[in-house]
């Protein structure tokens, strides 16, 4: 039978239900007009907008529960609750997670309770004002379902004892579970945090009154939770943020031990415990604990030690004291921090302890990289940390592997029985499928499944299935992941799929690559191949994934729960089928965009024809670069350049940037790279609805574009980009194709020296420039090659925006999501020998760092995404192009239904 | 007589079918709507379905007691837009009280009748509580997505005085149904809870049924249902359920879903299927009764019936298909978290 147990549930648009194992549950501080200066002047001003924003970043960056709190004496806080709290609630990315509603006037809290519909938590009501006020307060909390914090505060004052603060709360308690009808796991406890090593001595045992209240409220009220804000510990070493995150992370160490269930923390500040120089953690220990503090000993010592922190300003010391631990500790050190320099003498030195080479591999090496995959998946190191530590690994793996085979021939020669049969660690098949070129996320998935011990067969890009399906036969392997960029290798996945059942392989299949989805995954690959199919989001998902793929006691459970997950998607897709309303292709035609060609001259280009440009500067293409893609490829998500100041990844994002840019003037000074680029414009002509057709001076060339076919509002054209091109008049129309080359040999060097990280930094590295570069042509013929635009101010981030005039859509893009129009825009360029590109069987441009698009320069052009299509349209597009209704269906596959 | 609660123990109860549907096989005109007393109203009333239990309570009872006679054991009052609020279309808003206090009159008087018949089979009255024609976590303009056209106050009060009509006219049962917003049930629940603790009445049981309007299987204000739930669990309800918007074969995963999630009972009454291209519904009373029966074999309600569409004849049938069948067992609210 069914049952339920008293969680603490609460809701934004998604449920949040803490059970034991939740472990500690962060909820964002930053939209706090009292903790936030940023926020209360945004409020202060009247600019929700960006106060929004803020919110969302403390959604992004992991917040559970969001903190708001208006109590300014320069704000009408009911009414500045009331505001942010309506708007917050029509940004669902951000009103998915449930409010804490923070004020310590009541009417304000009540004023945030009427605009919530998910469960929030009050913070806070308490004793204060007497029994009889309290009362009528949670009354108030009740009838709107929130669960409330209760201060540890009576009519005597703030406790501050361990005594006086347990009191309070199991008073509370009684009067909440027995007068109010309080549910126990919807109460709340604040015992009270306060400022430690203040110099007076009565505050010494304010931490140790905490903890150790917390443990006894826990004991005693087992259901109730334990909250805080915790930076007040440490108020009084406030400008000495090394000291105070130091602080923090012991109080919350022993603290979270105690009992504590949730806090209000700047996540993004604290320090790994175990990761605090270790005279730093012992002095936070004593003070925090209350040791060795007689006549304020240990907080003079405390004191001291920061006064010599802050001497040192921000010059950074190298602590070396690392270097005379054990050699297993020093493996873990070098490992969990990324360090190369003393790796390879370490791992000798392991070697020559232990009595075999794999005895290295699989004791000391396993274990440091156990404390990476802890870490990482606790959130605790992020994936450029993590793809570090593989660095250091695989270097240390490559000072034994001689002695690993040296040893494997020498037992065969001595034909030791038994050896042959040693089940080795479980086998991963990586693999980008046919057609495909893009690898960098697969590369860090491998990297991530690495660390984590799995022994990773990748077998590169462009792999036909064949290829994949015997390799996993020989090699025995124990998971196939598939991998992939653009819209056609979709269909490859499910040719995979499809082979595995042929063949009755029973491995699991894992898909992933920017354009695979949860819901391609479920309607299209898993009722392929029945022995699982999983979606895997992102590198970090990857190896729970595995995991729980690889663990007897999961798997079936596992996979029975992504069955279902899927059915139901699959379920829910049936059902939306039917949800949007569609023209007919005829309808759609005669909903066309109507420009204003009568008061519309278009402008003729400088030249017509190709213009080819070889070797450009690399360093003026690197001006154009967009960060933001660069970070999002390492799984790093948020705005550049606010990404290197954010809270919580800012400082490692600001190393990959900074290591980035260092690789990055090297390409350039020692031209690791060229640059490749044509644009061409020609004399063209709208000839039919959809049709432009292309002067190309030997011969008249037909492009064909695809219309949007779903009903739009009133007065809004069904677009299509043949709309943008005169109808009568003489018109042009304009291309581009740009390569960044020479990147394999450099690639490889850095594989032959286990360099993931430098080689992915690389390959993202090469993606950018090539944007850039295209970023780049599109300025100079607008203002230039085509002169469209006289005078063009545009910033680099305007640029990022689109604010320019004129467009640049990609076949197989949006606007144009036919891939086979590619063979007619490399044509027109001049092919393999202008562009320097090969297209592959699937249209990949081959090096994976190109793009190619056509130019519009009219004004009104704008970028826009044609949607799904109907049969009618397919058949006359397939007439257009004389394709068979098959093929076109393969190749369009993506937008039909 | 046994009580609500004990008779849930026992098997599943049904509840009635579509009102409004019933009233349109009347085919009333302006006249019909307005009767003797507002004839001389100075607005259109045609449509004010909630008013026939003033002008014309003998077709409302008349209806109830189809409904009755099909096997309905909770019926509903005829009070779905009987609010200040809602009744502003009207221009009504000073007849809401009494229009509660008639429609709980109508039902109760046909539920006694049938009762009385056979005690055996007691039947209860259910005063319903509609959502209302606005909403207070969706800003109706889209320039300016944090106005609201209604405060959580106004709302509250516009319920409390509902509540008062209804808990005066005898109701057993506080329905608070088809809810698309959250938010709005939020300050039903608050008035309900308000009203009982301003009179010192003893509560009155609550059923809560939310309303999932699509296949993203989310609440129009956005709610997962599980959110949903937990934002409602509060009231300390007798039953949770779903019911409107969609039909029984699309309404299926979601009430297994809340019946794997609930602490309290299960409800669920959809609407006859999914409205044809003329707005009309057609799915055949068998066919919702079969869609059902399927529900009570795998154990997910307590309650079922129907929604927009459905008539005596639907209710016949979906009685007929679940009487075979156990109820929903409560889950077990475990006392420890491990």
């Amino acid at each position: 039978m069914n049952s339920i147990k008293p969680y603490l549930r609460l809701s934004g648009l998604e449920p949040l239900i803490i059970r034991p194992e939740t472990n500690f549950v962060n909820v964002g501080e930053r939209t706090n007009v009292t903790g936030s200066k940023k926020f209360a002047r945004l409020i202060r001003e009247g600019q929700y907008e960006e106060a929004l924003s803020v919110a969302r970043q403390q959604v992004e960056n992991g917040a559970q529960v969001l903190d708001v709190n208006m109590d300014d004496a320069l704000l009408d806080g009911v009414k500045a609750m009331t505001t942010f709290l309506n708007l917050l609630q029509s940004e669902p990315d951000i009103a998915r997670i449930p409010i804490m509603i923070d004020s310590s006037k009541f009417e304000i809290i009540e004023a945030g309770l009427k605009c919530i519909q998910g469960k929030c938590i009050v913070n806070s009501i308490s004793l204060k004002e007497g029994e009889a006020k309290f009362i009528e307060q949670a009354f108030i909390c009740k009838s709107f379902g929130a669960s409330v914090i209760v201060m540890a505060f009576d009519e005597a004052g703030q406790a501050d004892t361990k005594k006086r603060k347990t009191e309070i709360c199991k008073r509370a308690y009684t009067i909440l579970t027995e007068k109010v009808g309080y549910h126990p796991e919807d109460i709340i406890f604040d015992p009270n945090i306060f400022a430690i090593a203040t110099g007076i001595e009565e505050h010494n045992n304010y931490a140790v009154d905490f903890i150790e209240a917390t443990r006894e409220i826990k004991q005693l009220m087992p259901l109730t939770k334990v909250s805080g804000g915790v930076s007040n510990v440490s108020f009084s070493f406030r400008g000495n943020d090394h000291v105070r995150e130091a602080i923090h992370s012991v109080f919350l160490y022993h603290a979270i031990r105690a009992g504590m269930d949730m806090g209000i923390v700047n996540a993004g500040q604290l320090v790994v415990y175990d990761e605090i120089e270790p005279t730093l953690k012992q002095l936070c220990e004593d003070v925090i604990l209350n040791h060795n503090n007689d006549n304020n000993e240990a907080t003079e010592k405390l004191i001291s030690f920061a006064e010599t922190v802050k001497a040192k300003g921000k010059e950074n010391v190298k602590d070396e004291s690392w270097r005379s631990d054990a050699v297993e500790q020093r493996l873990t050190h070098s490992l969990v921090n990324g360090i190369t320099d003393y790796i390879e003498a370490d791992t000798e030195e392991a070697r020559q302890k232990y009595p075999r080479p794999l005895d290295v591999i699989e004791g000391p090496l396993m274990d440091g990289m156990n404390v990476v995959g802890d870490l990482f998946g606790a959130g605790k190191m992020f994936l450029p940390q993590v793809v570090k530590s593989a660095r250091v690994m695989k270097k240390a793996v490559a000072v034994l592997t001689p002695y690993i085979e040296q040893e494997k021939l020498d037992r065969q020669a001595n034909q030791e029985p038994g050896s042959v049969n040693e089940k080795g660690p479980a086998k991963i098949l990586l693999a980008t499928v046919k057609g495909d070129v893009h690898d960098i996320g697969k590369n860090i998935v491998g990297v991530v499944l690495g660390c984590n011990g799995y022994d990773i067969i990748d077998l590169g890009v462009m792999v036909p299935a064949e290829k994949i399906l015997e390799t996993a036969a020989k090699e025995q392997v124990d998971i196939i992941g598939l991998s992939g960029l653009i819209t056609p290798s979709l269909d490859e996945m499910v040719h995979v799929a499809h082979e595995m059942k042929r063949r009755d392989m029973k491995v699991p299949l894992l898909i992933g690559g920017a354009t695979t989805s949860r819901m391609h995954t479920a309607v299209k690959i898993a009722p392929q191949y029945d022995d699982g199919v999983v979606h895997v989001l992102d590198a970090s998902r990857s190896v729970t994934v595995a995991g729980s793929l690889l663990s007897e006691d999961q798997r079936g459970g596992f996979l029975q729960n992504i069955k279902v997950e899927y059915d139901k998607l699959r379920e829910d897709f049936g059902n939306k089928r039917t949800a949007k309303q569609f023209l007919t292709f005829a309808e759609s035609q005669r909903n066309a965009a109507v420009l204003d060609w009568n008061n519309f001259k278009p402008v003729k280009p400088a030249f017509t024809g190709t213009k080819i440009f070889d070797n450009y500067s690399l360093q003026e293409i690197s001006e154009y670069i967009d960060w933001q893609p660069f970070f999002i490829a390492w799984e790093m998500h948020g705005k550049f350049p606010q990404i290197l100041s954010d809270s919580v990844i800012g400082k490692e994002a600001t190393k990959l940037y900074n290591d980035a840019n260092e690789l990055l003037q090297k390409i350039i000074d020692e031209k690791w790279l060229s640059a490749r680029g044509v644009v061409g414009f020609w004399e063209a002509q709208k000839t039919s609805p959809d049709t432009i057709t292309v002067n190309a001076g030997d011969s008249k060339i037909d492009l064909e574009f695809l219309r949007q076919q779903v009903k739009k509002a009133a007065g809004e054209p069904n677009l299509s980009l043949a709309d943008f091109i005169h109808p009568s008049a003489t018109d042009h129309i304009g291309a581009f194709a740009v390569t960044i080359q020479g990147i394999e040999e450099h690639i490889k060097r850095f594989e032959q020296n286990h360099d993931d990280y430098n080689k992915i930094i690389l390959q993202a590295l090469a993606d950018r420039l090539a944007e850039a570069f295209a970023e780049l042509l599109h300025k100079r013929t607008r203002v230039e090659f085509w002169g469209y635009v006289n005078d063009e101010q545009l910033s680099n981030e305007q640029l990022i925006k689109e604010e320019y005039t004129g467009i640049r859509p990609a076949p197989g893009y949006p606007a144009c999501p036919d891939h086979t129009e590619k063979h007619k825009l490399f044509r027109l360029l001049g092919g393999e020998k202008n562009t320097g590109i090969i297209l592959t069987e699937s249209l990949a441009m081959y090096p994976a760092s190109s793009v190619c698009g056509w130019y519009f320069a009219n004004p009104v052009s704008k970028y826009f995404g044609v949607g799904k299509i109907g049969q009618d349209q397919l058949q006359d597009y397939a007439n257009r192009k004389r394709m068979s209704i098959d093929e076109m269906t393969r190749w369009l596959r993506p937008v039909l239904e | 007589m046994k009580t609500i609660q004990e008779l849930l123990k026992e098997r599943i109860l049904i509840i009635d079918g579509a009102m409004g549907t019933m009233i349109q096989r009347h085919k009333l005109q302006e006249a019909d709507y307005r009767g003797d007393r507002f004839k001389d109203w100075h607005t259109d009333v045609k449509g004010n379905n909630d008013l026939l239990s003033i002008t014309q309570p003998g077709i409302i009872t008349g209806i109830h007691k189809q409904y009755l006679e099909a096997g309905a054991d909770i019926i509903e009052t005829n009070t779905f837009s009987s609010t200040t609020i809602a009744q502003a279309d009207y221009d009504m808003q000073s007849l809401a009280y009494e229009m509660n206090v008639a429609s709980a009159n109508c039902a109760r008087a046909a539920a006694d009748e049938y009762t009385k018949k056979d005690p055996s089979k007691p039947r209860f009255v259910a005063g319903a509580i509609g959502p209302l024609n606005k909403t207070l976590s969706l800003s109706p303009d889209v320039n300016n997505p944090g106005f609201r056209a209604v405060s959580f106050d106004e709302v509250a009060t516009a319920y409390y005085e509902q509540v008062k009509g209804l808990v005066d006219g005898a109701v057993d049962i506080l329905l608070v149904e088809t809810i698309f917003d959250t938010l709005n049930a939020k300050a039903a629940i608050y008035a309900i809870k308000k009203y009982f603790r301003d009179t010192g009445k003893p509560e009155l049981p609550i059923m809560i049924s939310g309303t999932i309007t699509d296949a993203s299987g989310r609440t129009l204000s956005g709610q997962t249902l599980e959110a949903f739930y937990i934002s409602v669990m509060h009231a300390n309800p007798l039953s949770v359920g779903l019911n409107c918007a969609l039909g029984a074969s699309e309404m299926r995963p979601h009430i297994e879903e809340l019946s794997s999630i609930a602490s309290c009972y299960t409800s669920a009454y959809p609407n006859a299927g999914l409205p044809n291209a003329f707005g009309e519904y057609d799915e055949q009373p068998s066919q919702t009764a079969h869609i059902i029966e399927e529900w009570a074999k795998e154990g997910f309600v307590n309650i079922v019936g129907g929604c927009c569409g459905t008539t005596p004849d639907h209710i016949k049938h979906i009685a007929e298909e679940v009487k075979g069948f156990k109820p929903r067992q409560l889950p077990v609210l475990e006392p420890a978290l491990v």
